[in-house]
């Protein structure tokens, strides 16, 4: 079946198979590889991307789905000017370590910031418990997102 | 030259905690993983896995699996006659791909080329396997008991990098033993004031990294291309040549960036069965795991333990007597290196006067047990531990003071012929300690634990290293050492400007590959800093020799690095290269060693809600003794993620087998920490006693803590009035135990 959607601004049109994932229309057919394959079962957030501006886990997402909507994965998302200031702030708190769930976790954590409401550090824990992290042991991902939020 | 170019650093590069050199690409997901490539003809492999954990292969019918539309070859145990196909670096006891049998849930039976992962899936499906079933050795106690069924009765060749010194004969279904004696411990034990005794139980786990096992193969007449998820790759490649019959120097081995490692990608894991298929295919091909498939392919060394502590009324220790089992599942990984580093680790830092130790690593038909950060360490210290705290309680003393009174000091012996203390251990469990609030008042239900280890650290000490000094004034470290996560191209730029005076923004490492980076043991037990880092040091600091004596003079001003190779080469190109080396001092034998004793201390503080059995764990405290901080921060890093892995093992962590069938399979139940288990207080204490034997005094560390926090862990829930003897502590074991205490009318709280 044919699907249009746009894929970090750009139109993309693919004939994909009913049961296509999300996930492989991006890594196997359009070569964006920063949403990584994990845990298959939407629980880890390695393949976090955002449809229409939300989180989804595009490993459990079917890309007939995406039919008409808008699309941003990292490469898109590192595209945009506010980017920077994630990026900072990540590599000052070193914020990462193996980098497997840095995508997915960017794209979360740049939803949540644009709709606001992270006000504390336990908000900030409980929204993003969707996404694992098995290296930094999560302080400092809380600790910059907390930067990001302005949470003191 | 620019004015940056030519500036004279003035700030040091090392000890302060610069940004990661990864940082950018992996926040932009340009950063490559092995999952992430393609190459030109490759196909997609996929694998048939055994649904049953022991049988007899009847027959395997692959005709309809060879007819999908774009499969290209279908491998079975019989296209491997040409090669002796067994593998193993301890022992040689795992074939490729089963033959004749299958010994554990899981196990490769038939693998699949296709053109598309689609079509290697439906072949996958289409294939029809009969199996004879034989009885499961499904435990330890099953495995050690009279008439036991064998797992393997092949005979137990050693494998390549063994490093235990003689291979004994295999035991029935025990294929390593390691003992440790000292004095006449049945002596001290008839006549000691305190004996605190049980038996425990440690689960088997799963490293999880987050990025799965993945391997691309090339195969081209005698030359092996291989882009792998593999630690070490050097001893790999050696695995490969030995098992393919080729030069070494023929295989290639290629490793990007790692998602993840934890030890669960040391040593050789898929990288055999896709050179085979690709063999076969005539074509590349590449294998990636799905999470249930890395889980069989390796874990952590489930565990039975009984261990007795004899003290002095007064809290003296005197003897211990440890005797455990090991499940190292249907082969042997790197199960005699775990089991060998648990006896090292069983005695516990501790003055004795007389110990027994009797570790065995036993076959059963579970998937086979490998590494994971701090194996062996993990398994014994909250035991050990658990006891010394036991007599703390009988003897009516602090915790803390029971471990100032017996904990050895530095310089002491550890273990006969092996090397001394080299680290200030009061110290650092006075340091966590302060950091929980040990003193502070708490209420009913909040327990606090204290618990220290040690863990032989640094492997066999070889790595090699090349620094290039290029005609721009920048240099390029290649080196064997695998980046994972824990940050070695960031140390090790650190470490090379700072032998060159220059800025680590200057200083590019590479990836690890076998036909152009030197020669590097492995990347685990802690050594890459140590180890790896001193060759980087030693290869900066001959170019800078080098550099001397082009300018004549021992006073050499960075500035003046690029007029001095124009003088040297005479013109603006060609480039110095500097060599560094670290050999073994005396032979490097496991039994002289190890390179550095890596410290195992934390602290914790738990709350139990006896309603639920539910342990939150509140504070953590853990000491990175790590000699020299290259980079603060990202020593704490480590820390941290270490001690949550602990906090996973300690409280929820476990894969399930009934009857040998594994049943959490996926991470909907085998659950792993999250935002949420975040302690309220997570502190790294880092001590700097430039005690190491690395670059600058520095030691290794991460995994430590990993040891340390579970021990700290079970050490609080039994202050807060919940002994356990079984990890690890969910809510309905926790639960359990306070009702089996209220029972016994010991239930305080």
């Amino acid at each position: 079946m044919e699907i249009a959607l746009s894929v970090n601004g750009r139109e993309v049109r693919r004939d994909v198979e009913p049961q296509e994932l999300l996930l492989d229309l991006l890594r196997d057919s359009l070569g964006l590889t920063g949403a990584k394959r994990s845990c298959d079962v939407q629980v880890c957030g390695a393949c976090t991307v955002l449809v229409d501006g939300l989180p989804v886990s595009s490993c459990c997402y079917l890309a007939a789905h995406a039919d008409g909507r808008e699309v941003t994965t990292i490469e898109g998302l590192a595209e945009r000017p506010e980017f920077e200031r994630l990026e900072e702030v990540f590599t000052r708190h070193a914020a990462l370590q193996c980098g497997f769930c840095t995508p997915g976790m960017l794209l979360t954590i740049s939803s949540l910031l644009e709709r606001g409401g992270l006000e504390s550090a336990e908000e900030i824990r409980q929204s993003l418990a969707g996404n694992l992290c098995r290296c930094t042991g999560y302080r400092g991902i809380v600790d910059a997102v907390a930067e990001l939020a302005g949470v003191g | 030259m620019t004015a940056v170019e030519t500036e004279r650093r003035t700030r040091p590069q090392v000890g302060v905690s610069q940004p990661r050199r990864d940082a950018a690409e992996k926040l932009r997901g340009r950063a490559q993983f092995v999952g992430d490539m393609l190459v030109p003809r490759m196909l997609y492999g996929r694998v048939l896995r055994s649904p049953i954990a022991h049988g007899r292969i009847v027959s395997i019918d692959t005709s309809a699996a060879e007819s999908v539309p774009g499969v290209v070859c279908v491998l079975t145990g019989a296209d491997l006659r040409d090669i002796d196909p067994y593998y193993g670096h301890a022992i040689k006891d795992r074939p490729i791909i089963a033959i004749d049998k299958v010994r554990f849930h899981g196990e490769q039976v038939v693998a699949v080329a296709a053109e598309t992962p689609a079509a290697a899936a439906a072949a996958v499906e289409a294939i029809v396997v009969e199996y004879d079933e034989l009885p499961v050795v499904a435990n330890v106690e099953q495995a050690v008991a009279r008439g036991a069924p064998l797992v393997t009765d092949r005979e137990a060749k050693p494998g390549l990098f063994h490093g235990l010194g003689e291979l004994p004969e295999r035991d029935g279904n025990v294929c390593y033993r390691y003992r440790l004696d000292k004095g006449e411990p049945e002596a001290v034990f008839a006549h000691a004031d305190i004996v605190v005794e049980g038996e425990y139980t440690f689960p088997s786990v799963y490293q999880y990294a987050m990025e799965t096992h993945t391997v691309i193969a090339q195969v081209e007449g005698d030359e092996i291309v291989l882009w792998a998820t593999c630690q070490h790759p050097f001893l790999v490649r050696a695995e490969i040549a030995d098992l393919f019959r080729v030069p070494v120097a023929n295989v290639r081995i290629q490793v990007p960036y790692l998602g993840g490692g934890f030890g669960s990608k040391s040593y050789t894991k898929m990288e055999p069965l896709t050179v085979a298929l690709a063999r076969k295919a005539g074509r590349p091909v590449k294998i990636q795991n799905r999470v249930g498939e890395s889980m069989v392919t390796t874990r952590r060394h489930n565990m039975w333990c009984r261990m007795r502590t004899a003290a002095t009324h007064d809290g003296r220790l005197l003897a211990r007597d440890v005797v455990c089992l090991f499940d190292t599942g249907a082969y042997a990984d790197n199960g005699p290196r775990v089991v060998a580093t648990a006896g090292d680790a069983a005695p516990g830092p501790y003055r004795w006067s007389a110990y027994r130790v009797d570790a065995s690593c036993v076959y059963t038909n579970l998937a086979p047990s490998g590494s994971y950060r701090a194996f062996g360490a993990t398994h014994m210290q909250w035991i050990g531990e658990s006891q010394v705290d036991e007599v703390a309680r009988r003897a009516g003393l602090d915790p803390l003071e029971v471990r100032r009174q017996n904990l050895l000091t530095p310089g002491e012996e550890v273990r006969a012929g092996g090397k001394p203390l080299d680290a200030d251990l009061i110290g650092d469990v006075e340091k966590v300690a302060a950091a929980v609030g040990w003193h502070e008042p708490k209420r009913p239900l909040v327990g606090r634990g204290v618990s220290v280890g040690l863990l032989a650290a640094g492997a066999h000490p070889v790595s090699s290293a090349v620094c290039r000094l290029e005609a721009d004034g920048r240099v390029v470290v290649l080196v064997g050492t695998t980046e994972m996560g824990q940050g070695p191209r960031t140390a090790f730029a650190q470490i090379a400007a700072e032998e060159l005076r220059i800025e680590t923004e200057r200083v590019t490492v590479r990836g690890a590959d076998t036909r152009f980076t030197p020669y590097d043991r492995s990347t685990g037990a802690s050594r890459s800093t140590t180890v790896a880092g001193l060759a980087v040091q030693r290869a900066a600091a001959d170019i800078r020799q080098q550099l001397e004596r082009i300018a004549g003079t021992d006073e050499v001003d960075p500035a003046d690095y690029l007029a001095l190779m124009r003088k040297h080469f005479g013109f603006s190109g060609g480039e110095l290269i500097g060599r560094g080396e670290v050999a073994p001092v005396g032979t490097g034998s496991y039994a002289e060693g190890p390179v550095f004793w890596e410290v195992c201390v934390g602290a914790a503080e738990v709350e139990v809600d006896p309603a639920t059995g539910f342990v939150r764990v509140r504070k953590t405290a853990t000491a990175a003794d790590v000699g020299r901080a290259i980079n603060p921060q990202l020593v704490e890093r480590q820390d941290e993620g270490a001690t949550l892995q602990g906090l996973g093992n300690a409280l929820f962590e476990e894969l399930v087998y009934e009857d040998g069938l594994l049943l959490n399979d996926t991470l909907l139940d085998y659950r792993v920490p999250t935002f949420e288990d975040l302690p309220d207080s997570m502190t790294c204490v880092i001590v700097e006693n430039e005690d190491g034997p690395g670059p600058y005094g520095a030691k290794g560390c991460g995994e430590g803590a990993l040891a340390a926090v579970p021990a700290a862990i079970v050490n609080a829930l039994a202050d807060a009035g919940v002994p356990m003897n079984e990890l690890p502590l969910t809510p309905e074991r926790v639960w359990r135990r306070i009702q089996e205490l209220k029972k016994e009318g010991k239930w305080q709280s």
